[in-house]
């Protein structure tokens, strides 16, 4: 299977992000793990209805003409109350014929916390192995998890609809942070003008940047006929110029921040399983310290600090 | 992470639902859809007008368990088997593919042997089709 990835065999990349999914960390993981690195890895995100998927599937018609190859993880929510999901962003995304250059999957998060991001990293991971270009990891971005699969990216693109109002205001919690680049689509409707004000005007104020050396552009498109498409290439371009400029720093902080997140995220995951034995009956010394809380014979500080001492000290 | 996360046959049905063909009648697919993810399973839907080359790629890509059929324009007898005939082709025979819509009886059974598992026609509860499919993927995972 690895053989298959790196030789790009869309049957052996399927079945990987399949296995990946499964065991984000595993074997496969690090098999493929020293392959990758060459990917520019562009995280597209904003609320629903931004035009997300549309303006992801004008963006692999602009890649593809320029002779770029194209990975596509495209991220949907699981029904918190079934664990299904209907994953429908192939609708806009892959209407044309088939494209060897072009790879779009579809990802549901499974219910886990922490989850969805480390499986993301997974996928994105075979993705880069198997040599696409650009690898876009599409998310809905309406809370804290999507703003999580943001700092995936080299470059994060915010998508923003006109006519969101206030709702600009709305979106600084978190998601105007990790802009590199806006999108301002649907242009040609009424209110484009204004958000596009409202946004830099935001910007201008000193809102809080990833990045003090690099101002994110405003770019407007019509996702729907290809209008502004070409620009916000241009701009997502510009961005991975930045980052690699002068002695590439701005790269190299950008993948440290990435390991970081996906490390860090790892760890957790782990020292939560062990420590409640998620997914299994509830450690005794656990059910142990709950009763004492409820019995108000212990404080919460005290019962975490009796789970952490226990777990420094006993492995 | 999820505690079924080690087993294969603990991770949720993935099925692709496609509208071959060129009639726009996509309610019925949008409603078993539906009832696939209230019953917890992953439902990658395309949309309608889909070749059938798109729908194999689609399948392939997305490494379903399913690919779920759907036609009301009567061309179910040329595109049904061009899509088994392409999963085949790239060694994808191991899904299970599976056909609604309006299909006489005397063309289901030649789709049925032409290697539709099933056909689910009107008036088939989604209940009927959710218990179908909790049955007979495990059974062909298990066979992998």
């Amino acid at each position: 299977m690895i053989d298959g990835v790196l030789a790009r065999d869309r049957a052996a990349v399927a079945r990987a992000l399949s296995a990946i999914e499964r065991d984000p960390a595993g074997p496969l993981a690090a098999a493929l793990h020293r392959h990758g690195g060459r990917a520019h890895i562009v995280g597209v995100t904003g609320v629903p209805g931004a035009g997300k998927s549309t303006l992801v599937a004008a963006l692999i018609g602009a890649w593809r003409g320029a002779g770029r190859t194209v990975g596509v993880l495209a991220v949907d929510p699981s029904s918190p109350l079934s664990g299904g999901a209907i994953l429908g962003d192939r609708v806009r995304m892959d209407a044309g014929p088939p494209d060897d250059g072009v790879f779009i999957r579809s990802m549901a998060n499974r219910g886990a916390a922490g989850g969805l991001a480390l499986a993301a990293s997974g996928a994105v991971r075979v993705l880069d192995a198997a040599g696409y270009d650009v690898v876009v990891v599409e998310t809905v971005g309406a809370g804290q998890s999507e703003v999580e699969i943001a700092d995936e990216a080299h470059t994060t693109v915010v998508v923003v609809p006109p006519g969101l109002g206030d709702g600009v205001q709305a979106l600084k919690a978190g998601i105007l942070e990790v802009a590199d680049v806006f999108a301002l689509n649907k242009a040609d409707l009424p209110g484009a003008d204004r958000a596009a004000a409202q946004i830099e005007a935001m910007l201008k104020l000193g809102h809080t940047l990833r990045d003090p050396a690099w101002q994110p552009p405003v770019v407007r498109t019509v996702a729907t006929d290809g209008d502004g498409v070409g620009d916000l290439v241009a701009a997502i371009d510009a961005h991975a110029a930045h980052l690699r400029s002068g002695d590439g720093a701005g790269w190299r902080a950008r993948e440290r921040a990435r390991a970081y997140a996906e490390l860090r995220r790892l760890v957790i995951a782990r020292f939560a399983a062990a420590v409640f034995g998620e997914g299994g009956a509830r450690p005794a010394a656990i059910e142990a310290l709950v009763d004492a809380l409820v019995a108000r014979e212990i404080d919460v500080g005290g019962a975490a600090e009796a789970v952490l001492g226990g777990r420094a000290r006993g492995g | 992470m999820t505690t079924d996360a080690d087993s294969p046959d603990s991770t949720p049905i993935r099925v692709l639902v496609a509208k071959p063909g060129l009639d726009g009648h996509d309610r019925g697919a949008k409603v078993v859809a539906r009832a696939l993810r209230d019953a917890g399973m992953e439902v990658i839907y395309t949309g309608i007008r889909q070749t059938a080359e798109m729908i194999v790629e689609a399948a392939l890509q997305e490494d379903v368990d399913v690919v779920g059929l759907s036609s009301l324009s009567g061309a179910h007898m040329t595109l049904f088997p061009r899509v088994l005939e392409g999963l085949r082709a790239r060694g994808l025979g191991h899904m299970i593919v599976i056909a609604g819509g309006i299909i006489p009886a005397e063309d289901a059974e030649a789709l049925r042997a032409a290697g539709i598992a099933a056909i689910f026609g009107p008036g088939t509860s989604t209940e009927t089709i959710v218990a179908w499919l909790r049955d007979e993927v495990p059974r062909r995972r298990a066979e992998r």
